[in-house]
C-alpha cells in the first residue's frame, strides 16, 4: 500500500472548560486516508467530529491544543513545520470545503477574485493568468457561463454556485487532501443531489484524498468508502460504509441508523427510536465507556469501570464495545420497545380546521405564493415540501397571521380569518399557534422557562397566576422535560430541550392548529426522532391538526398524513403520504425523491433536473405555463400552457401536462 | 455603483431641503417678532415696524421662505448685521480654517485609531489592547478644555515646543500652519480616538471570527493578506460610518476647542452670532454647518459602498 496522505495516531485534542480545568473534545484518535480514499466522520453535534477534522489541518480554534499523538501528512509531521511551511501546504495540498459556502466566502470580492488568489499566492501567476485560471477551474466544477459568474459577488449567488465556487477555490491547485466540514448541509435536497454527483465526478478527475465530515449518514453513504463513527470525542466504530451501516457492531451506531426517518416509511408503519439522556461534555466521561449510560446492551458495572479498546470485527472493521457481537440491529434497541406506541387513527373526512382557498402573497412585482388551496382536518397532519424560496415558510407567516396576504381567504373552523393576527380574536389567535425551525431565537433568552410558558397562559387562556404556574408544570410533564427546569434560562437547556419548550409553548392555549415551521432541521438525528414523537403523542392527546413544513423528504414522509408539493409559491401536487411517494408523480417531486440519499445507497441522480441552480427564482420572472417548465426532463410544447390538476383518485391530485403519461399504471386524466 | 451614487444624491438633496426649512423655521419664524429680537425691547417700535419690512417679513411665511432658499442658492446670504458685511465671505473664511484643522484632526486621528485597532484586535485582551482600550477611556472621560489646558501648559509653555496661539501669522508656510494646528488637533485626536478604536476593533473582532476569514488562513494567504484584503474591507464599515457622523460636529462644534486656541473657526462664529443675535450671520453659519455635515455623510456613506458590494446592490447584510 502506498503511503497514506493522512495519518493521525493517538491524537487527543483539548479545550479549556469554563471551569478553568482543559477538556479533551478528542481523544486517542487513529486514522488515515490514502491516495484516492474517501473517508467519512460521522456523528452527532459536539463529538468532536469538526475538531477532528481541523486538527488534521492544524487549524485548531483559539484554546484549542494537540494534547498527544501526532498527525502526518505525506510523511511529515504537520506540528513540527513553520508557520510559513505550514501557509504552503494550506490551500495548495490540503483545502477545504465549508458547511455554509455563503459564510465562507468574503462577502466584498468577486468570487473568481477569491478563487485567483490562490493561483496568485501559491503558483505566483500574474491577476490576468490567475483571472484565467480561475475562470477554468469554475468551468471544471460545472459552474454554467464562469466567465461572468467570476465577476459576480457571493450575495448574487445561490447556495449551489456558492458551494461550487468554494469547491473550485479548494481544487484549484489539484491539492492531496480535502476535507469536507458538511459540505451539503446547508443546501436544499435537490442541490445537495448535485454537488454530491460532482464529487462522484472530480473523484475521478482530481487524485485528493476525502475526509468527509458529516451528520447526515446517507451523504456519508454516497460519497465515502470507510467510515468511522465518533462518539464524545472517541471513534466508537470504524469500517467499510456499506458494511458498516448494513450491520453496525456498535450500540451507538446501531442507535444512531435507528433514529434516522427514512423516505420508504411513515410512523404508521412504526415508531422512529431515539437514544435516551445526552452525551457526556468533553472531558467529563468517565473511567469506562463513554456511551455507558445510554447503551441498551451495557453491564453498568463493568462497562463503567472498563474503558474498551478497539475490538477488530472482520476485514478493516473495529468496534469500541465489549459486548459487540451483542449489538441490536438498528430499530430493534430497547429505546424503541420503550416508546411503542399504537397506530395513530387516520383523520375522519369532517369539516377541515383550517381551510385556504385561492391564498396569493406578492411582495411588490414578485409573487411568491400563488393561488394556494389547502385542508387539514382535526388530528391531521399535512406535510408541506419544496426547495428554499418556494415560499413554504411564507405561507406559514400567512396563516399565522404574521403577514397579510394579497388575496384569497383562510378559514378556521369555517370561520373566515382577517389577514393580520392583531384584528383576530383572542381565541383565534389561540387557535393557532407556531413552532420555528431555531428554538434558540425563538425563545426570550432573559425569560426563565416559567415565564415564558406562564405568560401565553395568562394572556391567551386568560388563567390566573397561580393556575398559569400549574399549566407551566403541567405542560413541562407533557414535553417529557423535567418540571426543575421551569427556573432555567434557555441557554441552560440543549437545543432539544429548548425546542420542547418553544413546543410546550405553543400548545398552552390548547390549539387547533399547530405550524410547525422545520422543528427539527436545527436539531441532530437522535434529538429529532424524539422530537417527532412527542409531536405525535401530543397531536394524539390533543387532536390538534398539523402544518409541518419541511425541506427533509424523509422527516416530512414519517409525520405526515397527506403531503402538498410547493414549487416557486404554486402547489404541483397533494394527496396521501404513501401515494405521494409512489408512482406516479409530478416531475418536482420524482426530482426531490431522487435526490435524497438513502442509508441502501439506492438513490438514483435527481435526473429530473436539467436546470441546476434554476431553483433560485425569486426575482425572477415567472415563466408563463407550468412553473417547472425550465427544470422538467419531461417537458413538452402543450407545458406553455398553464397545465390543470389531475384527479389520480384516493384524494391524490398533481398539476401536470405529462404525468401520468400512458406508461403509467394510474392514468385516470379528469 | 453609479446608479447607488445618484440614488444617494438625490436623497441628499432632500435632505438639505428639509434641513434648510427648519433653519428657516427655527431663525425666521419660531422667534416670532425678529425686529424686536434684533433692535432689543428699548428701541421704538417704528424702527422694529421699518426692519420687519426690510427684512421681509410681513410677507407669508412660504413666500419668504422661497425668496430666501432662492437668495440661499444664487449666493446672496444677506448682510451681517452686527459686521455689516455680507455674509457668505465671512462664513467662507471662517468654515476653510475650520475644515482644515478638522482635515488635520483626521489625518492624525484615522491612521492612529485604526492601526490601534486592528493592533489591539489582533491581540484580543493583550497588554496592548487593555492599555490602549483603558486609557483612551481615560481621556474620553477628561473634557477637551481639560485635556486642551494640559496640552498647553505641558507643549506650550513648559516644553515650548509648539505654539499657544492656532491661528498661524499672514504668509506662514504649510510647516508652520501644521506646527500652529497641532496642539488643538491633538486635542481633539483625544476625544475622538477612544471611539474610533473601539469601532476598528469590535469590527475586525468580528471579521477574523467570520467564517470568510478563516477561508482566507486555510487558503495559505500571508498574515498581512488576509488582514488587508479580506477582513478590513468588511471590519472598517462602521468605523466609515461613526467617522461621517463625527465630521459635522469636528466642523460646527468645537467652540471650546476654538476659544481656548484662539482659533477663528465657524464655531466660535456660530456662537458669536447666536449671543449677538445677528440672525442673517447665524442662518448662514447654520446652512454651511448643515451642508457639512450632510456632505460627510454621504461621503461616509460613498465609501462604505465602494467597499462592500451588498450596499450598493441594495441586499441585506449577513
Amino acid at each position: 500500500m502506498s503511503t497514506p496522505v493522512l495519518e493521525l495516531d493517538g491524537v487527543t485534542v483539548s479545550y479549556p472548560r469554563p471551569d478553568g480545568f482543559r477538556g479533551a473534545a478528542v481523544r486517542d484518535v487513529s486514522l488515515a486516508v490514502a491516495p484516492g480514499q474517501a473517508l467519512g466522520l460521522a456523528g452527532e453535534s459536539g463529538c468532536g467530529k469538526s475538531t477532528l477534522a481541523f486538527a488534521a489541518l492544524r487549524h485548531l480554534p483559539r484554546g484549542g491544543r494537540l494534547e498527544a499523538g501526532s498527525v502526518r501528512f505525506l510523511g511529515s509531521d504537520l506540528y513540527a513545520l513553520s508557520r510559513s511551511e505550514l501557509r504552503g501546504l494550506w490551500g495548495r495540498r490540503m483545502a477545504v470545503v465549508y458547511q455554509n459556502p455563503g459564510g465562507a466566502l468574503n462577502p466584498t470580492i468577486p468570487v473568481g477574485e477569491q478563487i485567483a488568489e490562490v493561483y496568485r499566492y501559491h503558483l505566483g501567476l500574474d491577476r490576468a493568468a490567475a483571472r484565467d485560471a480561475a475562470i477554468g477551474m469554475l468551468e471544471r466544477v460545472r459552474m454554467a457561463n464562469p466567465g461572468r459568474v467570476a465577476d459576480l459577488y457571493p450575495h448574487e449567488l445561490s447556495g449551489g454556485m456558492q458551494q461550487r465556487a468554494v469547491i473550485a477555490m479548494a481544487l484549484a491547485t489539484d491539492p492531496e487532501l480535502l476535507v469536507l466540514d458538511e459540505p451539503t448541509t446547508a443546501l436544499d435536497t435537490t442541490v445537495q443531489a448535485e454537488i454530491l454527483d460532482l464529487f462522484a465526478a472530480l473523484r475521478r478527475e482530481f487524485r485528493a484524498a476525502l475526509l468527509l465530515v458529516g451528520h447526515n449518514l446517507g451523504v456519508l453513504r454516497r460519497v465515502c468508502d470507510t467510515l468511522a463513527v465518533m462518539y464524545a470525542g472517541e471513534i466508537v466504530e470504524q469500517g467499510p460504509t456499506a458494511a458498516l451501516l448494513a450491520r453496525p457492531r456498535h450500540p451507538y451506531a446501531s442507535a444512531l441508523l435507528g433514529c434516522v426517518p427514512d423516505a420508504g416509511r411513515g410512523a404508521r408503519e412504526g415508531r422512529l427510536a431515539s437514544i435516551p439522556g445526552l452525551p457526556p461534555s468533553p472531558g467529563t466521561a468517565g473511567p469506562g465507556c463513554s456511551f455507558v449510560r445510554r447503551c441498551p446492551i451495557a453491564r453498568p458495572a463493568f462497562c463503567g469501570a472498563e474503558h474498551p479498546p478497539l475490538y477488530p470485527q472482520g476485514p478493516g472493521r473495529a468496534a469500541r464495545c465489549h459486548f459487540a457481537e451483542e449489538t441490536p440491529e438498528p430499530g430493534t434497541g430497547a429505546a424503541v420497545a420503550a416508546g411503542g406506541s399504537a397506530p395513530v387513527p387516520a383523520p375522519g373526512a369532517e369539516a377541515p380546521v383550517l381551510h385556504v382557498s385561492g391564498l396569493s402573497f406578492a411582495r411588490g412585482p414578485v409573487e411568491i405564493l400563488r393561488d394556494i388551496d389547502l385542508r387539514v382536518a382535526a388530528g391531521e397532519t399535512l406535510g408541506l415540501v419544496g426547495e428554499s424560496g418556494s415560499g413554504k415558510s411564507t405561507l406559514a407567516l400567512l396563516v399565522a397571521g404574521l403577514l397579510a396576504p394579497s388575496g384569497g381567504e383562510i378559514r378556521l373552523d369555517g370561520a373566515a380569518l382577517a389577514g393580520r393576527s392583531r384584528r383576530r380574536s383572542t381565541l383565534q389567535r389561540r387557535a393557532v399557534q407556531m413552532v420555528f425551525q431555531s428554538p434558540d431565537t425563538a425563545l426570550n433568552p432573559r425569560r426563565r422557562v416559567g415565564r415564558i410558558l406562564e405568560r401565553p397562559a395568562r394572556v391567551l387562556a386568560g388563567l390566573g397566576r397561580a393556575a398559569a404556574r400549574e399549566k407551566a408544570r403541567a405542560l413541562l410533564e407533557d414535553v417529557a422535560l423535567p418540571e426543575g427546569l421551569i427556573d432555567s434560562f434557555p441557554v441552560q437547556l440543549s437545543g432539544g430541550q429548548r425546542q420542547r419548550i418553544a413546543i410546550a409553548r405553543a400548545f398552552v392555549g390548547e390549539p387547533r392548529l399547530v405550524l410547525l415551521d422545520e422543528p427539527t432541521s436545527a436539531l441532530d438525528v437522535s434529538v429529532q426522532a424524539a422530537v417527532l414523537n412527542l409531536l405525535r403523542d401530543l397531536q394524539r392527546r390533543s387532536g390538534a391538526a398539523y402544518l409541518f413544513i419541511s425541506h427533509d423528504l424523509a422527516v416530512v414522509r414519517y409525520m405526515a398524513d397527506r403531503i402538498a408539493v410547493l414549487y416557486q409559491g404554486e402547489l404541483v401536487e397533494e394527496g396521501p403520504a404513501e401515494r405521494v411517494f409512489a408512482p406516479p408523480h409530478h416531475p418536482y417531486t420524482e426530482a426531490l425523491i431522487a435526490a435524497v440519499p438513502r442509508l441502501d445507497g439506492t438513490s438514483a441522480a435527481a435526473g429530473a433536473d436539467e436546470g441546476g441552480d434554476a431553483a433560485d427564482g425569486e426575482g425572477q420572472a415567472r415563466a408563463a405555463g407550468c412553473v417547472f417548465r425550465r427544470r422538467c426532463a419531461a417537458a413538452g410544447p402543450r407545458c406553455a400552457e398553464p397545465p390543470p390538476w389531475r384527479d389520480l383518485g384516493g384524494g391524490h391530485r398533481i398539476r401536470c401536462w405529462v404525468r401520468p403519461g400512458a406508461g403509467d399504471a394510474a392514468g385516470r386524466a379528469s | 455603483m453609479l446608479a447607488y451614487a445618484s440614488r444617494r444624491l438625490a436623497l441628499l438633496t432632500v435632505t438639505l431641503l428639509a434641513a434648510s426649512m427648519l433653519i428657516f423655521l427655527v431663525t425666521s419664524v419660531l422667534p416670532g417678532n425678529v425686529g424686536r429680537i434684533m433692535l432689543g425691547p428699548f428701541a421704538a417700535q417704528d424702527s422694529v415696524d421699518t426692519l420687519n419690512r426690510q427684512l421681509g417679513l410681513d410677507r407669508p411665511v412660504l413666500e419668504r421662505y422661497a425668496v430666501w432658499l432662492a437668495a440661499v442658492v444664487q449666493g446672496d446670504w444677506g448682510r451681517s448685521l452686527h459686521f455689516n458685511a455680507p455674509v457668505l465671505p465671512l462664513v467662507i473664511e471662517r468654515l476653510g480654517r475650520s475644515l482644515l484643522l478638522a482635515a488635520v484632526t483626521l489625518a492624525i486621528l484615522v491612521p492612529s485609531a485604526v492601526a490601534a485597532g486592528i493592533h489591539a484586535a489582533r491581540r484580543e485582551g493583550g497588554v496592548f489592547d487593555r492599555t490602549v482600550s483603558l486609557l483612551g477611556l481615560s481621556v474620553r472621560a477628561l473634557p477637551e478644555f481639560v485635556t486642551g489646558v494640559v496640552l498647553i501648559v505641558v507643549f506650550g509653555i513648559q516644553l515650548g515646543w509648539l505654539p499657544v496661539q492656532a491661528l498661524p501669522p499672514e504668509g506662514a508656510g504649510p510647516v508652520e500652519v501644521l506646527r500652529h494646528l497641532l496642539m488643538p488637533a491633538l486635542c481633539l485626536v483625544l476625544v475622538l480616538f477612544a471611539y474610533v478604536f473601539r469601532m476598528t476593533r469590535a469590527g475586525v473582532i468580528e471579521a477574523l471570527a467570520a467564517d470568510w476569514t478563516r477561508t482566507a488562513r486555510l487558503k495559505g494567504l500571508p498574515p498581512s493578506v488576509v488582514v488587508l484584503r479580506h477582513v478590513l474591507r468588511n471590519a472598517l464599515l462602521p468605523t466609515i460610518a461613526v467617522l461621517g457622523a463625527q465630521i459635522g460636529w469636528l466642523v460646527g462644534g468645537l467652540v471650546v476647542v476654538e476659544t481656548l486656541f484662539r482659533y477663528p473657526g465657524i464655531g466660535t462664529l456660530i456662537q458669536f452670532a447666536a449671543t449677538a443675535k445677528d440672525l442673517p450671520l447665524l442662518v448662514g453659519c447654520a446652512v454651511a454647518v448643515t451642508a457639512v455635515f450632510a456632505l460627510g455623510n454621504l461621503a461616509a456613506d460613498l465609501l462604505a459602498a465602494s467597499l462592500d458590494p451588498r450596499i450598493r446592490h441594495g441586499s441585506p447584510r449577513g
